[in-house]
């Protein structure tokens, strides 16, 4: 069967997110860290000379000028005059997404930002799979008052504004990336819950599941055989969904400064750092934004192909 | 019909209770009290402890908790230690400006919503159809707060046609003062939710063109519109209602953001102040007000449900 265009499409660019963040960082150039003064609010592609200088520090500027014993690096806020013998390496590079107001080279930043940001959906993810996953089964297969008990909890959880009360604890905790990854996964299982308990339910009276069980099929090899392989699709489905929520979710947080430590770079810190300078360096918010909106768009598309191969074959 | 709306009334009260009791427990569990983020570094530990005692921050968890509950049902919300006046004063000063812009949303996120998801049913997979896939999907991924930056540098920042924060410009009150105010953020937080609708619907009303009565609504001659709006919209229509009710929270929780990049004065902003200050009656009365709401609110689209669809309203 032909897999839909958009779960191609939406595969293709979560893999292509994924890599880059993972071994972007590794492969791409990175200008460093330059002194303020010449690197700060560069804009987007544009060539700079990285000059790295034997006491450790780096200065980088789109202008050097140069005589017999001296390098001087040029920016907007005065001029680095450096001796020839002082400097132990130069290279050519270019700023592809520009710099920050520290004159920082975006580009890496963004990439590790978003290896923090896809950990954080990725691990927030497996802990709601696993406590949604857990509290279903527990509601489908323990019995009536712990089905009501369980599933009145969903509800109530369910028409809460949640992302308030991450705030609160974001803001009373100030967590550290463990605690948001718990804090996050806790405050999202509750609609994988419901699909795996009414799955569960539905496929309980279906007739090939009660012949199996006529037939004398030991329980664990019921469930291997055909409740798991039918639990898959839609809860695949709404992982993928929800993963897209994290990644909003934990943007947020880092956007009011109330998600993973300032120190480390999320995309959502990123785009606050960028809003503060906006009329100077709009690449700052703009580009962090739109690498957020490539991962959820992923997502979605992934979790709009896998509803549609589930309709095609139920 | 009224021993469902009584049912749900009277499970509002322990769901309520929950969620305070929920609120009161974090607070309490979390380092620190309004006494030390007063930014004064010459304050001294025994003035914090005087700060502490005189807020009644000294006192056993649970006494603060019943002494609270006690006043709560007397009508009395206590003193927010941040703005020094009635939590009840702060929070109905606070509750006017974020209706007004959560309703504003609301009403753009369904409007716009529908006349999407109407344009791009017309002819499926058409041009039309296309365009607004792809622009509603963008959308959906797009964070708000990043779009009112956006908003704010081009519509603001570089083209000066709207105020980029408040409600007012100082010294002005009149209505068209407001609603300019009012544009930017409630267009922000009502365009993220129109994708959504917008996505949703367009594929009930797909589902609904293959059912068999607008086959016969189509042998019977009638034009399109009608088929449209008359026979498509109205089954259509049903699971938006209660899209309604589920985004609800996701409506207040994106104020909440929206609020604090827009300076917009509502209960947002105060929550989130009261958090960042540990003013736990506050914080306490925000939580109070904003669960009675989106409970209410749910509430309301599932009568809304009954009202549209028959077969709810005649099954009692």
């Amino acid at each position: 069967m032909k897999a839909p265009r958009r779960l191609v499409v939406g595969s293709g660019g979560l893999t292509l997110l994924v890599l880059a963040c993972l071994i972007g960082p590794v492969l791409l150039p990175d200008a460093g860290d330059g002194d303020p003064r010449h690197a700060a609010l560069l804009p987007p592609g544009t060539r700079v000379t990285v000059l790295e200088l034997a006491d450790g520090r780096t200065l980088v500027s789109p202008k050097v000028s140069r005589d017999a014993e001296t390098i001087s690096v040029h920016g907007k806020r005065g001029t680095t005059v450096v001796p020839l013998d002082e400097v132990a390496s130069e290279r050519e590079t270019r700023l592809w997404l520009g710099s920050d107001r520290f004159g920082r080279d975006v580009l890496p930043r963004l990439l590790r930002g978003g290896r923090i940001s896809l950990a954080i959906a990725f691990l927030g993810v497996a802990v709601a799979l696993f406590v949604g996953v857990g509290v279903g089964l527990a509601a489908a297969t323990g019995g009536r008052v712990a089905d009501a008990l369980l599933m009145r909890l969903v509800d109530a959880l369910l028409a809460f504004p949640l992302l308030i009360l991450l705030m609160l604890v974001a803001a009373l905790f100030r967590p550290g990336p463990a605690l948001l990854v718990a804090i996050l996964g806790l405050s999202s299982w509750m609609g994988l819950a419901r699909i795996v308990r009414g799955q569960v339910l539905s496929l309980r009276s279906r007739t090939f599941i009660q012949a199996a069980q006529v037939a004398g099929t030991r329980p664990l090899r019921i469930w291997t055989l055909h409740y798991i392989p039918n639990l898959r699709g839609p809860l695949a489905q709404d992982t993928a969904l929800r993963m897209g929520d994290l990644v909003l979710a934990e943007a947020t947080l880092s956007f009011l400064g109330l998600g993973i430590p300032p120190n480390l770079p999320s995309w959502g810190s990123m785009i606050a750092d960028g809003q503060r300078v906006m009329l100077d360096g709009w690449w700052l918010s703009v580009f962090p934004g739109l690498a957020i909106a490539a991962l959820v768009i992923s997502l979605a598309l992934i979790g709009d192909g896998l509803q549609q191969i589930g309709e095609g074959s139920g | 019909m009224r021993g469902m709306v009584l049912r749900r009334l009277a499970t509002l009260v322990p769901l309520v209770l929950l969620v305070v009791t929920l609120t009161f427990v974090v607070v309490q569990a979390a380092p620190g009290s309004y006494a030390d983020t007063i930014d004064n570094p010459r304050l001294s530990p025994e003035t914090r402890e005087l700060i502490r005692a005189r807020y009644g921050l000294d006192r056993p968890p649970l006494e603060q908790y019943l002494s609270w509950l006690g006043a709560v049902l007397t009508g009395d919300l206590g003193v927010s230690f941040l703005y020094k006046e009635p939590v009840s004063r702060v929070l109905m000063r606070a509750l006017p400006p974020t209706l007004l812009l959560a309703g504003t949303a609301l009403l753009l996120d369904l409007v716009l919503g529908l006349a999407l998801a109407l344009a791009a049913a017309r002819r499926p997979f058409g041009w039309a159809d296309r365009i607004i896939t792809l622009l509603s999907l963008g959308l959906y991924g797009i964070p708000s707060f990043w779009l009112a930056g956006i908003f704010i540098l081009v519509f603001s920042l570089v083209l000066g046609w709207f105020p980029a924060s408040h409600m007012h410009s100082v010294g002005a009150d009149g209505l068209f003062d407001l609603l300019h105010h009012l544009a930017l953020p409630a267009l922000c937080l009502g365009l993220v939710g129109a994708a959504g609708t917008a996505r949703y619907l367009r594929s009930t009303l797909l589902d609904v063109r293959a059912s068999r009565w607008m086959l016969a609504a189509r042998a019977r001659g009638l034009p399109r519109w009608r088929l449209l709006l008359v026979h498509a919209l109205r089954p259509a229509l049903l699971p938006v209602v209660t899209l309604l009710g589920l985004s609800l929270p996701i409506l207040v929780s994106g104020s909440v953001v929206i609020e604090t990049v827009f300076s917009w004065p509502g209960m947002g902003l105060v929550a989130y102040n009261a958090a960042r200050a540990r003013d736990i009656p506050l914080i306490l009365g925000a939580t109070l007000v904003g669960a009675i709401a989106v409970i209410l609110g749910n509430l309301a689209a599932d009568l809304l449900y009954a009202v549209v669809d028959p077969r709810v309203r005649r099954a009692r």
